[in-house]
């Protein structure tokens, strides 16, 4: 458990690191809380001769409001989210998945911008970034653009971040409604076997617009436009949901590991969409 | 001193907190504020570093190692292979058991893990750094991880330093893959009642690999002084003296030359028994250095390369008469034990205690047989909070006595009860050659009952299986019941011996002039707060405050020879020493209270802190006094001092037992489950310290808990180890710990000197089936006889579809 030898940067700014980036190129990465990247590199499975630490950057940090509009810094903490109360009231999704993030330990230094841009299937804020439709704000030496979280994820670790960009916020449009993020795992600390993000709007008896995501159960976050779909426009009775869980199951490809064989898996995520369109509906 | 207004008896009594006082842990002072002193906490001057180069593959051969690159990397000292120890015969060892060990790897690797080089550097990270510059050219080798395959004609051969030897330290080996068979009881008779039984009940009970995974991993420190030819370890050990013999023995270094020191050791339950490759290497590195070498181990180095746990698979046949009394039982174990066989039973018992398996039952004839198998895994099998296979013996029985409850239809409690060995049997001769020294197992089984409401339970459950049935809940409820029996203290130099050395224990006790002392066993405390106990039971026998007697362990140079600590064994041997120790101080003691008082030993009585006349209370001497008096007053025809030594060899083992009961609730649909209760009620004889019993109740039925819903060494079928890390491998945390009620019944032992049997391990032995048993019961109306352990999610989610409940 004992990494190979780095150097250890503490750029003061944005500018700073992106240079820092440009001017070590595959050697570097940028380290935000590390409690991905560094029991990585204690395994010896990454080796990152130049480690470029974000937490000086104090532009990289907050939460800000702007009526329905949601902007996070990249290095604000999963804590840091859960105890936010205007992002709790606005968009309360949020706190509910931060909370089922590992262990309060974990969450006082791992960070959302490294949560998403970690691009591991196990993360949970993916699937909810894709539930909420965020954008990913990136900044490179050529400047600054935005990607659509639903668009953001390749295959596992592999994102549509340059190399030289550092993802410096995410953002999104609350759109009110019922939420759930349901998580099974098998103990605290753990990855999900299955987890779904569920945000839906009720109009009178209707489902007016519904979102869902699948965390863990592919090698990217699924978002699955036909589970939605399936719920919209409907009254979410017994076969609406019996449609969203099938048009998801299509859309998701998990493998066996300790969690699991494949056939459970499969089962239980549909157990755990199915508690969380109840539980959402039940807050629409 | 005796005018001074006299305190009542009772009060000294309290001022003494001997046994049965709650006393608080004296260790605890220095744990919880950071100043415990552990292996890793040994700094030396000029120390050097350590590290191993394991090997990927679970089978291949090692053609060759190239250690240039290494060795090129500054600050880099030596690279040790296997070929530098042959000239010094250590690139093997003996294990505990009987076999040998390679130390590194020699021409071969067995299990993935397994040490192939040993760096030694000036700093961790450059040892690290050069234990991936060794290049080890390896050739695949076809693996076995099943010892039912490993014992097919064509299977591979994992030990080719065998090759030939149709005999091993336990007698014939018939396959090249066979360590032992090792069998207790009347096979014929067992037979003959089984084939004419109303009732036979018949299943493969499966006791998982798992591993005991302290929090502080194994390492040591070795550090050969080479002007006075002193060599000092310290180390995680669990047995110090074994250690030094075993070293004295191996090295050639004679026994007075060498200091082992277990300082505060953060758990062991049993991992830190055995002797590991990285104390022979930190040992002869130290010496052909000239400095100290430190080896720590990291968390996946001791889940996969030190001693695991289990691995049994036992099948077992129990017979009955139709009204339910048992009348037979037979087992027929085959023993995964990895590449080597590194146990640490005591040499007649290759398979442990396994033995005490007809448990709490009075059954009239029985018989078992264990098949040791060699295969490409961790070697081990040690006890796990275990005295030596009884957590697999007692797994077994009591899925045994459920499965034969599911045949006869009956309920399980009842069919216990009907079937306990009755009080007024013991002691009692079980049919596989154990005397139970003492018990009453109904009262202490009532009371459980009684106090979970058993019978209000089961009509829930039924309730529940109703509302089931018409779709209106996923949950059911399971209870799990258990009484087990433990045999623990080992024990009688006559039968129990490890690498010869007999099982005893000791104590040494040195009373200060102003009625203070210090005490010394040959065992270590891992964590069981012995500073806190012992210390108590001298307290009650030698009338001077527990507060006033500091308890030592653990350094060869200053501790009496002992066996250490494993297997429940503390106090019912060490502890027993500590006792008869103190009655030597208290027989001196009495002669010199005779003499101060003026007159005869006989007309004296001992009154808990004093010895007093006779009829005349208020002529004594307190024992601060006596103390005192031993030093300093000319006593004729006595020495002066006052200490004591005792080598304690139990006359028999003790037998702790308990009643336990988990009531669990299962999510059919996740396969999830919640502890809804658990009542364990243990009776481990007279009660030293409730608080501290209290405490190993929980955290062995912690460790119960993690291994029986989600623990486990799990291998992929290229050996493979899936569960290297703590992701994996399952270690509860507070937020997964079940809420425990604790409670006793108390049956002194009759032949340990104040009546204690050992509790440490009761909780882990008696937990593992309440929580299996409960799992299985809450599918027993759908069905279900036997699903193997872990249960976790996707296994009940597996029994649950099997049994057609997940549509
Ligand atoms: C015991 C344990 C349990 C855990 N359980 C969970 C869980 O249940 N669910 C879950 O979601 N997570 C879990 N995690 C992960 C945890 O939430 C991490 O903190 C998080 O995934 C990564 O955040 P970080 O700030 O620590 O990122 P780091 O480890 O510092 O970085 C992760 C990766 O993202 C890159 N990166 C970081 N920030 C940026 C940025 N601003 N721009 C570009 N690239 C960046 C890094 O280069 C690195 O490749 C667990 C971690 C541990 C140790």
């Amino acid at each position: 458990m004992i990494p190979a030898a780095f150097e250890y940067h503490r750029p003061p700014d944005l500018a700073a690191a992106i240079a820092a980036l440009r001017d070590y190129g595959d050697d570097a990465r940028v380290v935000a809380g590390g409690h991905s990247l560094i029991p990585m590199m204690k395994l010896r499975m990454a080796e990152i001769p130049h480690l470029i630490d974000l937490q000086a950057i104090t532009a990289l940090k907050g939460i800000s409001i702007d009526g329905s509009t949601v902007r996070i810094g990249a290095m604000t903490t999963q804590a840091e989210l859960i105890a936010h109360d205007g992002l709790a009231s606005l968009a309360p999704i949020l706190r509910e998945t931060a909370l089922q993030i590992a262990d309060p330990q974990v969450r006082y230094v791992g960070t959302i911008g490294g949560n998403v841009a970690n691009g591991d299937p196990g993360n949970d804020m993916p699937a909810l970034m894709q539930c909420l439709d965020a954008g990913f704000i990136l900044a490179g030496p050529d400047g600054e653009r935005t990607v659509s979280a639903r668009e953001f994820y390749q295959s596992a670790y592999v994102t549509l971040r340059e190399d030289g960009e550092i993802l410096t916020a995410v953002s999104f449009e609350a759109t009110g409604g019922g939420h759930a993020y349901e998580k099974q795992k098998r103990k605290i600390g753990d990855y999900a076997t299955a987890a779904a993000a569920v945000l839906m709007v009720k109009d009178k008896t209707a489902c007016s617009r519904a979102s869902v995501a699948m965390t863990n159960l592919s090698d990217v976050p699924v978002w699955s436009k036909a589970a939605g779909d399936a719920l919209a426009g409907t009254s979410c009775g017994p076969a609406d949901i019996d449609a969203a869980v099938a048009a998801m199951l299509a859309d998701i490809a998990p493998t066996a590991d300790n969690r699991g064989p494949v056939e459970f898996k499969r089962h239980v995520a549909g157990v755990i969409l199915r508690r969380a369109i109840a539980r959402a509906w039940s807050r629409a | 001193m005796n005018e001074m207004a006299p305190i009542s008896r009772e009060e000294r009594t309290q001022n003494l907190k001997g046994l049965g006082c709650s006393r608080k842990r004296v260790e605890d002072v220095r744990f919880t504020q950071g100043k415990g002193n552990y292996v890793d906490d040994v700094k030396l001057p000029g120390m050097l570093y350590g590290d191993f180069v394991r090997s990927p593959y679970a089978h291949a051969r090692v053609k060759s190692v190239d250690k240039s690159a290494a060795l090129a990397l500054p600050g880099v000292v030596a690279v040790l292979t296997a070929e530098d120890l042959a000239p010094l015969n250590l690139h093997w060892m003996p294990t505990l058991a009987g076999d040998k060990q390679m130390v590194l790897a020699d021409g071969k690797v067995l299990f993935q893990g397994q040490e192939v080089a040993f760096v030694v550097a000036n700093d961790r990270y450059v040892a690290a750094d050069a234990a991936e510059l060794v290049v080890v050219d390896y050739e695949e080798l076809p693996v076995v991880t099943d010892p039912f395959k490993a014992l097919e004609p064509g299977a591979p051969v994992l030990r080719e330093d065998l090759e030939g030897q149709t005999s091993g330290a336990h007698g014939e080996r018939r396959h090249h893959n066979h360590i032992f068979l090792w069998e207790a009881g009347d096979r014929q008779a067992t037979e003959e009642v089984i084939a004419s039984a109303d009732v036979v009940a018949e299943e493969m009970i499966y006791y998982h690999r798992t591993h005991p995974c302290p929090l502080e991993t194994c390492g040591c420190v070795a550090s050969m002084d080479a002007v006075n030819g002193k060599l000092t370890v310290y180390g995680t050990f669990q047995a110090p003296h074994v250690v030094r013999t075993v070293a004295s023995l191996l090295s050639g270094i004679e026994e007075h030359k060498i200091r082992v020191v277990s300082p505060d050791i953060g758990g062991g339950f049993g991992n830190k028994v055995g002797v590991y490759p990285g104390y022979v290497c930190s040992i002869v590195a130290s010496i052909v250095t000239g400095k100290p070498v430190k080896w720590i181990e990291d968390r996946m180095e001791n889940l996969t390369a030190t001693a695991f746990a289990r691995d049994y698979w036992m099948k077992g046949r129990i017979s009955a008469t139709k009204d339910g009394r048992i009348t037979g039982l037979a087992c027929h174990v085959t023993a995964d034990h990895g590449a080597f066989d590194a146990c640490a039973d005591p040499t007649k018992f290759p398979a442990g205690f396994f033995h005490i398996m007809t448990g709490s039952y009075d059954i009239p004839v029985a018989h078992v047989g264990v098949d040791g198998v060699y295969t490409n895994k961790a070697p081990g099998g040690v006890a796990y909070r275990c005295s030596f296979r009884v957590t697999e013996a007692a797994y077994f029985i009591e899925r045994m006595i459920e499965v034969l409850a599911i045949e006869l239809g009956m309920d399980a409690a009842e069919l216990r009860a009907k079937n306990f060995i009755r009080k007024e049997q013991f002691p009692y001769m079980s049919a596989l050659g154990w005397e139970y020294d003492s018990g009453d197992y109904h009262t202490a089984w009532n009371k459980a009952l009684a106090a979970i409401g058993y019978e209000d339970l089961r009509r829930e459950q039924a309730e529940r299986v109703e509302a089931f049935r018409r779709g209106e809940t996923r949950k059911l409820i399971g209870i799990g019941l258990t009484h087990f029996t433990e045999i623990v203290g080992a024990g009688p130099v006559k039968n129990c011996d490890i690498l010869g050395m007999g099982m005893f224990d000791s104590c040494e006790i040195r009373i200060h002039p102003t009625g203070s002392a210090v005490a010394r066993l040959g065992t270590i405390s891992q964590g069981q707060g012995h500073a806190t106990t012992f210390a108590q039971i001298l307290a009650s026998e030698i009338g001077l405050s527990a507060d006033s007697i500091t308890i030592e362990e653990g350094d060869t140079d200053t501790a009496p020879y002992g066996l250490g600590t494993y297997g429940s064994r503390s106090t019912p041997v060490a502890g027993a020493a500590a006792a008869m120790a103190g009655r030597k101080i208290r027989a001196k003691a009495q002669m010199i209270a005779a003499y101060l008082l003026e007159v005869h030993d006989g007309d004296l009585e001992w009154d808990v802190d004093r010895f007093a006349v006779k009829g005349a209370p208020e002529r004594f001497k307190t024992m601060k006094e006596i103390a005192y008096a031993s030093y300093n007053q000319a006593i004729p025809g006595l020495e002066p001092g006052l200490e004591a030594v005792s080598y304690y060899d139990p006359p028999n083992m003790t037998y702790p037992f308990g009643a336990y009961v988990c009531v669990m609730e299962l999510d059919v649909d996740t396969g999830s489950h919640e502890i809804r209760q658990f009542y364990a009620l243990d009776d481990c004889g007279t009660r030293i310290n409730p608080m501290i019993i209290e405490g190993q109740v929980h955290g062995g039925l912690t460790e119960a808990y993690a291994i029986a819903m989600a623990q486990e060494i799990a291998y992929d079928e290229i050996g493979n180890v899936k569960t290297a890390t703590l992701m994996d491998f399952f270690l509860p945390t507070s937020f997964e710990t079940p809420h425990y009620t604790t409670d006793f019944t108390e049956t002194p032992s009759p032949h340990h000197p104040i009546g204690a049997k050992g509790v440490g391990e009761s909780p882990n032995v008696g937990g593992v089936p309440a929580f299996s048993n409960a799992v299985h019961d809450a599918f027993r109306p759908f069905g279900l006889r036997q699903a193997h352990m872990p249960h976790d999610q996707w296994r009940v989610w597996k029994i649950a579809r099997d049994l057609g409940l997940n549509g």
